[in-house]
């Protein structure tokens, strides 16, 4: 299973674009929204939590329809399922893999544009925290999502159809740790729960998204 | 340690293609399956692999003993033909790519992209990838599609290799691979056009 | 033994709905009619909210189906699940523009509702938004069957998003609970709540409720017929393309 990851993590690095798409995404959605609510830095702290995870959720978003479609067309997809690792370990590693190059790369900018934001530096750290808990869960229920629509011609838009409304519980939760901890609030809550869902999304989805895969290769 | 297959009926989109398959193959031989296009091997094929449920009928297989090679060859572009190669040998647990790269004469090719290979040169990549599985049944759909003379030469030299060795192979072909092997013609099992598959026929 | 599951063969289930369905549909007819005529023009107004109470006979009965329908869906996709009843997957897709419209219902006669007693068509209180998301999940459920052409295929894949797509509506209507305490009173109806309805509301709201479930149970078997009919249709067509 790691020659899957460590298969996947290269083809990203070779083919270019899906590396540093997601990133540049996320910079320029980032960089538009004071030209679209003006300058004024009191609201821009404010609206930052918000801004940033949107930010990341859509950015993580582009390169969905990329985890299983292209093993799909070139016939890897069957030749991996007949293969002696089980389907449900190809998917987590797929997840594994997108989390690699589009999540990690999201977190580790996520500090730089939320000092673009101005948002508070108390909040930094929980900026951080909030995206490394919670973008696993983004991949994992996207690659649930991918699995679901492999099959189909035009499935990038449906795919987002349905996987956004199950990205709802994460952002939620990771927009109000960040803003919670630029108010110096409790944040025990919030952290438990992204936690909780990234950690019940990984160990229960790959299950589901393999059962979507046996479905859509017969 | 053999392939039995005993009254099998395989569906296409929900619609059964053949019913009734039946045969048995041990160690050491090949049976080539024929039959017009669209009759049903690749179905055949697919549901045998595993990739598809059986409507009906029965297969008896040891567990993980068969590689499956379809029309696509599962090639990834950006990889050389080495790294191709090396990432389903460890997929499937195995070591040692060479004795597969000399059977199909791709060492001179082995670093070279497989974005830059021919379609016969890809095929013999696709077609190489069954030695590293160490899986003894092969199911093969149309594997000499664009392999010039002396490659279909090679690739009946690695499949009688295989089967000298014990091994078997399902071959869905058109050609004559100059194997001494059983044929079955599909064309007898061919599904009934009345029948259709139980739950459709509640329907209608 | 007669069982349960006879009905699960197309034929029989089309032969006892058509019975079936005139009766039931009168009886719709008449508890909705009874139901909102009695809530409209024979109850009292209320003395802090006036007339504008009177739209609770259609608030709350749709919220409720816009729920029921969505686990409705979920036991009829286990069923397919577990014993691969055809009429079983069908009834589910059938279920679900229904409960799409209830739950379209129960947010725009909220939003006319809240107009007048909290001064705005739309908060992003809980269960505003609870209601709001599971439109969503409507919405791709939908979309995923119509974007399916394997009738086998998208009934399993449609069951698979079903069953997640419960646990993560589950999860949204907790978070949503923290996220914003909201402007939506608690659920006035439970029987042990200090400050419930007056009976003078109550009985003819238990009303409208039983001619809303008696109406989506008549819309669900009604395009369950016209989902077995379109199936049955595309299986003569597959089986003439073979012959």
């Amino acid at each position: 299973m790691i020659a899957l990851l460590s298969r996947d993590l290269a083809l990203a690095v070779r083919a270019g674009g899906g590396f540093g798409l997601g990133l540049a995404f996320f910079l320029i959605v980032t960089v538009l929204v004071p030209f679209g609510v003006g300058p004024d830095s009191a609201i821009l702290s404010k609206i930052a939590p918000g801004i940033l995870w949107v930010g990341a959720l859509l950015a993580c978003l582009l390169s969905l329809d990329r985890i299983f479609a292209l093993d799909f067309e070139d016939g890897s997809l069957d030749l991996l399922a007949t293969a002696p690792i089980p389907l449900e370990g190809v998917v987590a590693m797929k997840a594994a893999a997108h989390w690699l190059t589009t999540g990690l790369p999201l977190v580790l900018a996520a500090p730089v544009l939320g000092v673009l934001l101005n948002l508070a530096p108390a909040a930094m750290g929980w900026l951080v925290l909030s995206l490394a808990l919670g973008t696993p869960a983004l991949s994992v229920i996207g690659a649930f999502g991918a699995a679901l629509t492999v099959g189909l011609k035009r499935g990038g838009l449906l795919l987002s159809l349905l996987v956004l409304p199950l990205y709802m519980p994460t952002l939620l939760f990771g927009a109000e740790l960040v803003a919670r901890g630029a108010a110096g609030l409790a944040t025990m809550v919030p952290t438990l729960m992204l936690a909780g869902i990234t950690l019940g999304a990984c160990a229960l989805l790959p299950f589901a998204a393999a059962a979507a895969l046996r479905v859509n290769l017969r | 340690m053999e392939l039995t297959v005993s009254d099998l009926s395989c569906a296409r989109g929900g619609i059964a293609v053949l019913e009734g398959v039946g045969f048995t193959l041990h160690p050491g031989n090949a049976l080539l399956l024929r039959g017009p296009n669209g009759i049903g091997k690749t179905t055949l094929l697919r549901t045998l692999a595993g990739l598809q449920p059986a409507l009906a009928g029965r297969v008896s297989a040891p567990p993980e003993a068969i590689a499956y090679a379809a029309h696509a060859d599962g090639l990834k572009a950006t990889l050389s033909v080495a790294e191709n190669l090396t990432f389903w040998a460890r997929i499937f647990g195995t070591s040692g790519i060479d004795a597969a790269l000399t059977a199909f004469n791709l060492c001179d090719l082995a670093d070279r992209q497989a974005q830059n290979l021919s379609a016969g040169q890809k095929r013999r990549l696709g077609l190489a990838r069954l030695l590293v599985t160490g899986r003894p049944i092969w199911m093969l759909d149309e594997p000499t599609v664009s392999l010039d003379a002396a490659s279909v030469t090679l690739f009946g030299q690695a499949i009688r290799a295989h089967l000298d060795s014990g091994g078997m192979a399902l071959i869905a072909t058109h050609i004559d691979l100059g194997l001494d092997a059983d044929k079955l013609d599909v064309t007898q099992f061919r599904a009934l056009p009345q029948r259709l598959d139980a739950f459709d026929e509640a329907f209608a | 033994m007669a069982s349960l599951w006879q009905y699960a063969n197309p034929q029989k289930f089309l032969q006892t709905t058509g019975a079936v369905l005139p009766v039931l549909a009168v009886l719709t007819a008449l508890t909705l009619v009874v139901g909102l005529v009695w809530g409209f023009f024979f109850t009292p107004d209320d003395y802090r909210q006036g007339a504008t109470v009177k739209i609770i006979y259609l608030h709350v009965p749709s919220a409720l189906m816009a729920i029921n329908a969505w686990l409705m869906m979920l036991v009829a996709s286990l069923v397919w699940l577990v014993r691969r009843h055809h009429v079983s997957a069908l009834a589910a897709r059938a279920a679900a523009p229904v409960g799409l419209t209830m739950t379209a219902i129960a947010l725009l006669t909220g939003a006319i509702w809240g107009q007048p007693m909290w001064g705005t068509w739309w908060a992003w209180d809980p269960r505003l938004t609870s209601f709001l998301i599971l439109g969503l999940f409507y919405l791709g459920y939908i979309a995923l069957w119509s974007a399916i052409e394997n009738p086998d295929a998208a009934a399993d894949l449609t069951t698979v998003l079903c069953m997640v797509g419960s646990v993560f509506a589950l999860l949204s209507r907790y978070a949503v609970n923290f996220w914003n305490q909201g402007l939506h009173q608690g659920a006035s109806l439970s029987m042990d709540a200090e400050e419930n309805v007056a009976d003078v509301f109550y009985i003819p709201l238990l009303v409208c409720i039983a001619g809303f479930v008696l109406l989506f149970i008549t819309l669900v078997l009604l395009r369950t017929r016209t989902e077995i009919r379109a199936r049955r249709i595309s299986a003569l067509l597959a089986r003439e393309r073979m012959a």
